[in-house]
């Protein structure tokens, strides 16, 4: 076989001087630059390229561009193949590999077929009627249809190419790129406004590069000429391989542009694969053309059965000829340029077989002029060829599409089809626009806008390209004169709808190509209720491939109608929903993948957090120390040892987390008692103090310590993980509710380092680092703090503890933490200041007693429930106060909080686990609470739990039951605080 | 009623499948009905069909304002599973789960129930706490339930990403077995097929457009096909749960939020379970067709629009390729909305209403399909009996004045 | 994605804001004044309208701000915008339902 015996001597845009090498199902075939796939396996006379989703039945090149549904191919292997790709819409480069999608062993012999001879057990809808025995023997069928189904492969591993989203502005986004849309952004960029124009192909001209030089309907050179000005305006940026494809509410659209894609591996590296705009317009001009519709007769799914406008393409754009003996097929004028251009290429001609009874017109008469048999008032009625089509059988059909005469037969390698053309309508519908049926044009037509869109060219029906550049001028500068119905061009002549009867189920007359549904199972569809379109589509699978249904939906829909003997408007249609073309997923990501998916949040002293070999623990975005493991120790021995350190010692510990609110103004106090559940009006200058915030609904929200810093300033503290939470809702009271009181709010979380020193040595510790605080007991108590420098550092220091230890918090400007930290670490007051993380933490304040948010509470907690009583007011309101009295919160059996020591010492029960009140009895148990908090003590040692039990403390000294995943721990119920229950050391 | 099988299938094709009956009539609404069920989506047709099932009420209608199971019947990502934390959840989907079990053969009709286990994963140490408690009460509860540790993560999903340097690692994941995915479209038809044959009057294209009361008592509705008399409804229209209450003069603790969900293009089975992450906001299985089903947050807007904002779609989809890394090259497909009722506490409001022979079933949120049998079993038995069932009767509408809510939100975020 | 005018900002995409639900429902002055329904219905019961709704929204990736948003829940046109302690434009059905 001679390289690329289809191609034509000369004309198109592909690039003779570049030919270019790639490999189809294996074999090593040649294209030329500026080929698609498609166009270069047509030139070596490929036209078995793919399997249908159902039957695996032999499936060829049916169009030119996005709507393509047979031509499917996995590009490339490994992990950067990707599957299920339209061989329409890649463009050809040096190298590239592609291999036919569902089909073993191969595309010319796919052991799948086998489901095409018994397609009459398998109509629209048969899995609803079977595989329902034996029970549950679905699971059985279902994995053998799992693996008939799907198409392509996912890629191997992970993707090596980069994505990016980028976004963007303009008063006018023009999408298409074709006469209407060119004319659209010429005159929007001569009026001066910030226009974008973007077009799925390689370069502008729409519909004019499938057009022959010299029919094109536009002056020589009008297209380059257009681009280049285009091209030299500031305000104007042309987007190619653009293809706006999401259009969602306030005129906000997506687009993806294929950077890259059409490089292959030789992309430069510094170029993403892909770049998904995320444009908002001012408005928009839609100018996306018209696709062709395929006819539906039986096995009009042969490879070498084409859409006459793609044949079309392919000899003008890209100088192929799709065959060399060609039936041409219509219900309309188009096909007949088709013919001709063939024609005069060399490509003989069969027969012009029109469904019309008497068509006429300029189009038919040239045909017959150029001596081709035009075939009035016949239909293609059948096809015959395996892996091609081979001839094409001719009746002459009556006024409802019954066949009416004998059948003749007409050798043929190509059958070009035209149903007509469906305007490319998509956008128009995303974006909440209305439809309305065109009968004469037998497609749907933008009608109501319902955000800023004008629709120009063949989307609102017109004909021929000067009407086209005639709208796109006129959407351009959005000429409000000129109504859309007056600027249309004359409705194209009359087509006549049919689809030829054939006798029922003798052959499938193929609707939507890709998931096989045919004119019978729509039918089907109808007779069983399936009625609405939407059951139609859902049930027969209607448009439900990759190419969403843009040949197949209205040819499906007016069957539908026929069969329901109704009209196609009242039949409807579909809401059509983004994308127009699928998006590829890592666009939709762009660069938050990897560490950029999601902030990571670090305090100044996480360097040394790590240098010290800091186990993390994520808190939200933040990194926080759990443990500091030293050589040897696992998580108990090094929590273990922390937590005796701080017992036994000094501790530090990183709590630059949790959150800091400065609270401004004169009606601070006023603001705190609404928002804490205790009073605030007495707390001094120079004192904290614990608070409480609860949820109208009584639950707790937060809890922190609150400074009163100087006359109308407080510092609060919330916890790390509803820092941004407790800010945010402070500010909707503030901003909403109370607008009269006047305060201030200012997260300080990152401006200041802070650390807890705790333990019996805290503070000899940091009397040896400071020298301008007293901090003597009596001069600093316990919920005072004060200022001064420490290790030389301005610091405040707050006496506030979590562990029950005497303990400092000492806060710095957040640029001074790491020096601070160092200092404290390697002071010489005698003490070895031990670091440790939450987990040492969260064990000292269990054994203390105290809740902690998040981990005791779960949304469902009140403070009563906590036993937290003492800290609600009764002489004032506040959030969530009325809450605490409905029946519910006073039921004597909530959950409440005790505490639980296992019966052996030794055993540490799983946090989460359930309370029983007696042995298990098999389920479903009774379960009277569950295990919150649990720890191994090392200070008192033995295991301590926490635990929210029905009737709380009423059950103390009582046995509860707690089932594990083998055997049963019992545990008696207790005083939460198992530690220093008076409080001594605290204040010492 | 012609019942399917592999023989029917075979029969009918002799005749090129040209004698297949309609799955159900398309009747013009009589005058009088015994009872009324407002709403055409899973939970409505199967509240209709245990109403003539079960309860041997005479004359029901169910009347839909579009298209049957067009609305998040029709629209969701088709989880099913029964793993919730509080007794009375996992009592009531635990329920539902136990009739999807036997719903294909009950309706004669394939909603291919593929219990192909569901994971929820945890990524940080507040989340294993959750997980253990939760996985725990199920058990207790008798409901199948087990922990599993990365390396089993990986063994049940071998596309998953289980390396610990990512931003939010897969530290360990509950697995409900016998969780899994049903064909949703099938459940609204099978139903409907089902409650047709034992004379329910399913009525599409019918809108109602007010609920006659008198003295407190329902009386009838009117509707967009004339009025109905009836003594009985019960309102099941997710989304649009409050515009019917209202007719009522009912105010609901409800709001109208859209939820997303995506498809990618088919591709060969590489994802066997459904996997979940409540922390990155994730939840994706394979559909028998090959699709990868991914379901997005909720919107943080009211709508009655059935579309969300993209934003919403991009900021799950970051999480999802870390840990899918292979499907960053695969392609969305479809997207689209559905109008989800949100509850302040997560849980459904099934019951009755202050209004005699009102009934509501609402609220379920982003997880009603997963309930669809057991949410029409417990709802047929209250409209029945004019009482709940044990089942439904902690998911009153009641519970917002006294304070016992149902909060299955999963514990709030981890504070410390 | 929402393009939202901020009264302080100017318009800006929706992924810098806020919803906060339904606008204009007022905290009680007298909370334990109320019994267990009142309470209930303005801590939960919402009127979720299907046509415009006024809700409150914070532009929380930009200045901070809360105000008041009148939208259609269906369209999501916005009809109105207005700030915080403004009274919301008097034209009629607002429910629309």
């Amino acid at each position: 076989m001679t390289s690329q015996p289809f191609r034509l001597p000369d004309g198109g845009a592909i690039d003779r001087a570049r030919p270019v090498s790639f490999s189809f199902n294996g074999e090593l075939l040649t294209g030329f630059s500026g080929d698609t796939l498609a166009s270069a396996l047509l030139a070596n006379g490929v036209h078995l390229v793919g399997r249908s989703f159902k039957y695996h039945r032999p499936r060829g090149i049916l169009s030119a561009g996005t709507e393509e549904p047979n031509a499917l191919v996995q590009l490339e292997s490994g992990n950067r193949s990707v599957p299920n790709l339209k061989a329409t819409r890649i463009e050809l480069y040096e190298g590239l590999t592609a291999t036919s999608v569902n089909c073993w062993p191969g595309v010319r012999f796919d052991a799948g077929a086998v489901i095409d001879v018994a397609h009459r057990l398998v109509p629209a809808g048969f899995y609803y009627k079977t595989f329902m025995w034996p029970h549950g023997g679905w699971h059985f069928y279902e994995r053998a249809i799992r693996r008939m189904a799907g198409m392509g492969r996912a890629p191997t591993g992970q993707d090596p190419d980069r994505y990016e989203r980028m976004n963007a502005h303009c008063d006018v986004l023009v999408v298409g790129a074709g006469p209407a849309g060119m004319a659209a952004a010429q005159a929007a960029g001569r009026d001066g406004a910030r226009v974008i124009l973007a077009d799925e192909r390689s370069q502008p001209g729409g519909s004019l590069l499938n057009m022959a030089a010299n029919e094109a309907g536009t002056e020589p050179g009008w297209s380059s000429g257009v681009t280049a000005e285009l091209e030299s305006m500031k305000n104007v940026r042309v987007l190619s391989r653009t293809t706006v494809t999401g259009y969602f509410d306030h005129n906000f659209l997506i687009a993806l542009e294929q950077v890259t894609d059409h490089l292959g591996p030789d992309a430069p590296a510094h170029l993403p694969r892909q770049r998904l705009w995320r444009i908002r317009a001012g408005r928009v001009v839609l100018a996306t053309g018209a696709l062709e519709r395929p006819l539906v007769f039986a096995n009009n799914d042969r490879p070498g059965v084409m859409l006459a406008g793609a044949a079309r393409a392919y000899v003008n754009r890209f100088a192929v000829l799709p065959g060399r003996r060609a039936v041409v097929v219509t219900n309309n004028d188009s096909a007949y340029e088709a013919a001709l251009e063939l024609h005069a290429h060399g490509v003989a001609v069969a027969a012009i077989v029109d469904h019309r009874g008497r068509p006429d017109g300029t189009a038919v008469r040239g045909a017959e002029e150029a001596g081709l048999e035009v075939v009035p008032g016949h239909a293609v009625v059948d096809t015959n060829g395996r892996g091609r089509v081979r001839t094409a059988a001719v009746a002459r059909i009556d006024g409802d599409g019954t066949i009416a005469g004998p059948t003749r037969t007409l050798a043929c390698d190509l059958i070009l089809m035209s149903g007509g053309w469906s305007p490319a309508a998509h956008l128009f519908s995303q974006s909440g626009g209305r439809l309305r049926y065109d009968a004469a044009l037998g497609g749907f037509l933008p009608d109501h806008p319902r955000q800023s869109v004008r629709c120009a060219g063949a989307i609102n029906g017109a004909a021929d390209t000067t009407a086209c550049m005639r709208e796109g001028r006129s959407a351009g500068l959005d000429e409000s004169a000129v109504p859309e119905a007056a600027s249309a061009s004359p409705t194209p002549p009359a087509q006549r709808q049919v689809f030829a009867r054939h006798r029922a189920g003798e052959a499938r007359a193929f609707v939507d190509f890709q998931n096989d549904v045919t004119a019978a199972d729509i039918t089907l569809a109808a007779r069983e209720g399936y009625e609405s379109v939407e059951h139609l589509k859902r049930y027969t699978t209607l448009g439900m491939g990759t190419d969403q249904g843009k040949t197949g939906n209205v040819p499906g829909l007016a069957i539908l109608a026929g069969t329901l003997g109704a009209p196609v408007p009242a039949v409807g249609t579909t809401t059509f929903r983004p994308p127009y073309e699928p998006v590829t997923f890592g666009a939709i990501a762009g660069r938050d993948v990897g560490a950029l998916a999601d902030p990571v949040r670090r305090t100044p002293m996480h360097a040394w957090h790590e240098e010290a070999g800091a186990v993390f623990e994520d808190v939200g975005q933040w990194k926080r120390p759990f443990y500091y493991p030293q050589p040897g120790e696992d998580k108990r021995a090094a929590v273990a040892r922390e937590s005796l350190a701080v017992r036994n010692a000094v501790g530090i510990m990183d709590v630059t987390t949790l959150g800091k609110i400065l609270v401004c103004g004169p009606d601070s106090v006023e603001f705190l008692n609404r928002v804490y559940t205790n009073a605030w009006d007495s707390l001094a200058v120079g004192r904290c103090r614990y608070g409480l915030m609860l949820g109208e609904d009584g639950m707790v929200l937060d809890d922190g310590v609150t400074a009163h810093l100087s006359p109308n300033r407080f510092l609060m503290t919330t916890t790390t993980g509803n820092a941004a939470r407790v800010l945010a809702w402070l500010e909707d009271w503030l901003q909403t509710e109370w607008p009269d009181l006047n305060v201030y709010l200012t997260s300080l979380t990152e401006q200041f380092a802070t650390m807890a020193l705790a333990g019996p040595g805290a503070r000899q510790v940091l009397a040896g680092l400071v020298d301008d605080i007293d901090v003597a007991p009596a001069a600093f108590p316990f919920m005072a703090w004060r200022t001064g420098r420490v290790a030389g550092l301005p610091a405040r220091v707050f006496r506030i503890s979590y562990s029950g230890e005497v303990a400092y918090e000492i806060s710095v400007p957040a640029r001074h933490g790491l020096d601070l930290w160092t200092a404290v670490l390697q002071q010489r007051s005698g003490y070895e200041v031990t670091p440790f993380g939450t987990e040492a933490m969260h064990v000292l304040r269990a054994e203390k007693g105290y809740p902690m948010i998040g981990q005791e509470t779960d949304g469902t907690v009140t403070p009563l429930d906590l036993g937290m009583q003492w800290i609600l007011s009764s002489k004032k309101d506040f959030l969530g106060r009325r809450s605490l009295r409905r029946s519910a919160m006073l039921d004597p059996s909530r959950k409440r909080l005790v505490g639980l020591k296992t019966e052996d010492p030794e055993a540490v029960v799983p946090e989460g686990a359930q309370i029983l009140p007696m042995r298990p009895s098999g389920p479903p148990e009774t379960m009277i609470g569950h295990v919150t908090s649990s720890y191994w003590s090392a200070t008192l040692r033995r295991s301590i739990a926490l635990a929210l039990v029905m009737g709380g403390r009423e059950r103390e000294s009582h046995t509860v039951h707690i089932p594990l995943d083998h055997g049963t721990l019992r545990a008696e119920i207790c005083d939460p605080r198992f530690y220093d229950p008076e409080g001594i050391r605290l204040h010492g | 009623m012609t019942r399917y099988s592999i023989f029917s299938l075979a029969r009918n094709a002799l005749g090129y499948h040209r004698s297949w009956p309609r799955a159900w009539r398309s009747p013009e609404p009589a005058p009088t009905y015994d009872v009324v069920i407002v709403g055409g989506g899973g939970h409505g047709l199967a509240t209709a069909y245990y109403l003539a099932k079960e309860h041997d009420i005479g004359r029901i209608a169910v009347l839909e304002k579009s298209w049957l199971g067009g609305g998040n019947t029709g629209r969701n990502t088709t989880i099913i599973r029964s793993n919730y934390l509080w007794d009375e959840s996992a009592h009531l989907y635990e329920k539902a789960l136990q009739l999807y079990e036997g719903l294909s053969r009950e309706l004669n009709f394939n909603i291919m129930l593929s219990q192909r286990g569901v994971l929820n994963l945890a990524h940080n140490e507040h989340d294993l706490k959750e997980m253990s408690r939760r996985v725990r009460a199920i058990r207790l509860n008798g409901i199948d339930s087990e922990i599993l540790d990365p390396a089993g993560v990986k063994t049940e999903v071998p596309i998953i990403n289980i390396a610990g340097d990512v931003r939010y690692p897969i530290l360990g994941a509950s697995l409900q077995r016998r969780g899994g995915v049903a064909r949703h479209d099938a459940v609204a038809w099978g139903f409907a097929r089902a409650a047709d044959a034992r004379g329910v009057d399913i009525i599409q294209n019918c809108e109602v457009t007010g609920i006659e009361i008198a003295n407190g008592r329902i009386r009838g509705l009117q509707t967009s096909r004339g009025t109905i008399a009836t003594k009985k409804v019960g309102l099941v229209a997710a989304g649009h749960s409050s515009v019917l209450a209202a007719m009522a003069g009912l105010r609901l603790p409800i709001e109208s939020h859209p939820l997303q969900a995506m498809v990618s293009e088919p591709i060969k089975p590489v994802l066997n379970s459904v996997v979940m992450s409540n922390t990155v906001h994730v939840y994706v299985s394979q559909s028998d067709k090959g699709e990868l089903v991914i379901g997005a947050g909720i919107d943080g807007f009211n709508s009655y629009a059935q579309r969300g904002s993209f934003q919403v779609v991009e900021s799950q989809m970051g999480a999802l390729l870390e840990l899918f890394p292979i499907f960053s090259r695969l392609r969305m497909l479809r997207q689209w909305g559905g109008i989800v009722d949100v509850c302040p506490d997560a849980s459904p409001i099934v019951g009755k209403t202050p209004v005699d022979g009102l009934y509501i079933n609402c609220g379920w949120g982003t997880g009603g399909f997963k309930a669809t049998p057991g949410s029409g079993w417990a709802f047929a038995h209250t409209i029945a009996r004019n009482e709940p069932h044990e089942l439904n009767a902690p998911f009153t509408l009641e519970r917002f004045s006294s304070g016992a809510l149902i909060d299955e939100h999963g514990a709030a975020a981890v504070a410390h | 994605m929402l393009l939202i005018p901020c009264p302080w900002c100017g318009h800006r995409d929706e992924s810098e804001f806020t919803c906060g639900g339904e606008a204009h429902i007022q905290r009680p002055p007298d909370p334990a004044a109320l019994d267990d329904a009142e309470w209930a219905d303005y801590v939960f019961m919402r009127t979720n309208p299907k046509g415009r709704h006024r809700e409150r929204w914070c532009h929380s990736h930009g200045c901070g701000r809360w105000f008041n948003v009148e939208r259609h829940t269906v369209t999501h046109d916005i009809v109105a915008v207005y700030r915080m302690g403004e009274t919301p434009p008097d034209d009629g059905d607002v429910d629309g339902s």
